[in-house]
């Protein structure tokens, strides 16, 4: 039976925890607002910049473009993986990692060397003592203060890493934001760049489909979209994965708040109990104490 | 027909959202002006001002910074790294930074970056000259 004393100080503990969660999930839901306002203005101009993009490649057939070429044998393939930086986030980090991880086992048993390029410090942490995976370059302390120059460097390494020929794939792996309740774990294929097999374009036009004028030529404009749709594409991840890792405390914050709020009602109970026994023995006690005199 | 739809798009916002009757685009091989049933048309686009007129008539003009401009089916989209609606231009901003690249221009240093502060000069003083009309 523990003492009155040791189940008074659990229940004092276990609600300064309650405050703290409650704390954490006030303020992860103040951040989601900004956050998730942020990625809700971004996405129309990703979804365009896909559009626009998606058009152009498929008109340059056997393009020039080293980004679009497809490199016949893969030896080496970068995994952009982006996390948060703090934990206390229920299973969402853990999820992004697993599934890059996925990803790095597959491809290593194919015989491809994995390298990682880590922003937030969950996944740089995770994977920088991963034997075999190369750490490109690891980001930490960047998620709470996101802009696009972030993305753009990210962007510009693979970038020249790829037209170099020292990437022969590249994948980004993020938590995309779809709902307060949602935040999956999203694996996409940044290079090579892949255009959607042609009955779709074929639906997608299905407007009087005529020729496009281009000023200046495919190429050239081909030359500057691209690389800026990997930027756009980075960053999309970037903002989507700051939105859900918010999104995804405020729930793990809730949840826990609630375990608080029953422990502390079940070691209420236990407490009173306690106190009810104590109080029994002692007049058991005196009781006996009294007959003992009389007898 | 249809009328047409423009659109501008940056990173940060959708800022502009109407129905247009004539768009004129600063595109890198010069101004062109768009009207609806147009062909369709992708262009890349420098840094200056757009000028639309909307159904009613009134004119109105926006601050594009590099992008391109996609036109298909009556719907011409700018997808602009940032824009800004002339009334909205921070002429005293916009002042502050023309001086800014000014001065380092005027710095004969090897450390300056020459195109930048030229791209900079240059975008402020299409900001003040939209903010003046």
């Amino acid at each position: 039976m523990p003492s009155l004393k040791d189940v008074k100080m659990k229940i004092v503990g276990v609600g300064k925890t309650q405050q703290i969660t409650k704390a954490m999930n006030m303020v992860a839901s103040a951040k989601l607002r900004g956050a998730q306002a942020r990625i809700e203005r971004f996405r129309p101009y990703a979804s365009k910049y896909r559009s626009v993009l998606t058009e152009l490649a498929s008109k340059v057939e056997g393009s020039s473009n080293p980004l679009l070429e497809v490199h016949k044998e893969v030896k080496n393939a970068a995994i952009i993986v982006v996390t948060s930086d703090r934990g206390l986030c229920g299973s969402f980090n853990a999820a992004i990692i697993d599934k890059a991880m996925k990803l790095a086992r597959e491809k290593q048993a194919a015989g491809v060397q994995v390298k990682m390029i880590c922003v937030g410090r969950k996944g740089r942490d995770a994977f920088r003592r991963v034997p075999g995976i190369e750490m490109l370059a690891g980001y930490a302390d960047r998620m709470g203060s996101l802009d696009f120059s972030l993305a753009s460097t990210v962007a510009q390494t693979v970038i020249s890493g790829y037209e170099a020929g020292e990437l022969d794939e590249v994948f980004l792996a993020y938590g995309e934001f779809v709902s307060m309740a949602h935040q999956p774990p999203r694996l996409i294929q940044l290079l090579p760049f892949e255009t959607p097999n042609n009955e779709e374009t074929a639906e997608k036009a299905s407007g009087p489909a005529c020729e496009y004028l281009y000023e200046p030529d495919e190429e050239q404009l081909l030359g500057v979209i691209l690389p800026q749709y990997l930027k756009v594409q980075t960053y999309r991840g970037m903002l989507d994965t700051s939105a859900s890792e918010n999104a995804a405390r405020m729930a793990a914050m809730d949840n826990a708040t609630r375990n608080c709020k029953d422990l502390i009602n079940s070691l209420t109970l236990l407490y009173n109990k306690t106190r009810q026994a104590s109080i029994t023995s002692e007049l058991i006690d005196i009781v006996g104490g009294a007959e003992a005199q009389n007898g | 027909m249809s009328e047409l739809t423009l659109e501008v798009v940056t990173p940060d916002k959708t800022v502009v959202s109407t129905v247009a009757t004539v768009v004129m685009c600063p595109g890198v091989a010069g101004e062109f002006g768009v009207l609806k049933n147009h062909i369709s048309l992708l262009s890349g686009l420098k840094v200056g001002a757009l000028r639309y007129r909307t159904e009613s008539n009134e004119e109105h003009s926006v601050f594009i910074n590099n992008g391109f401009a996609d036109v298909n089916n009556n719907v011409l989209t700018v997808l602009a790294e940032s824009a800004e609606m002339a009334e909205d231009i921070d002429a005293a901003r916009a002042e502050a930074a023309k001086k800014r690249a000014e001065d380092r221009l005027a710095d004969k240093s090897e450390k300056v970056d020459v195109a930048r502060a030229e791209a900079a000069l240059h975008r402020a003083v299409v900001r003040l000259s939209l903010t003046k009309k």
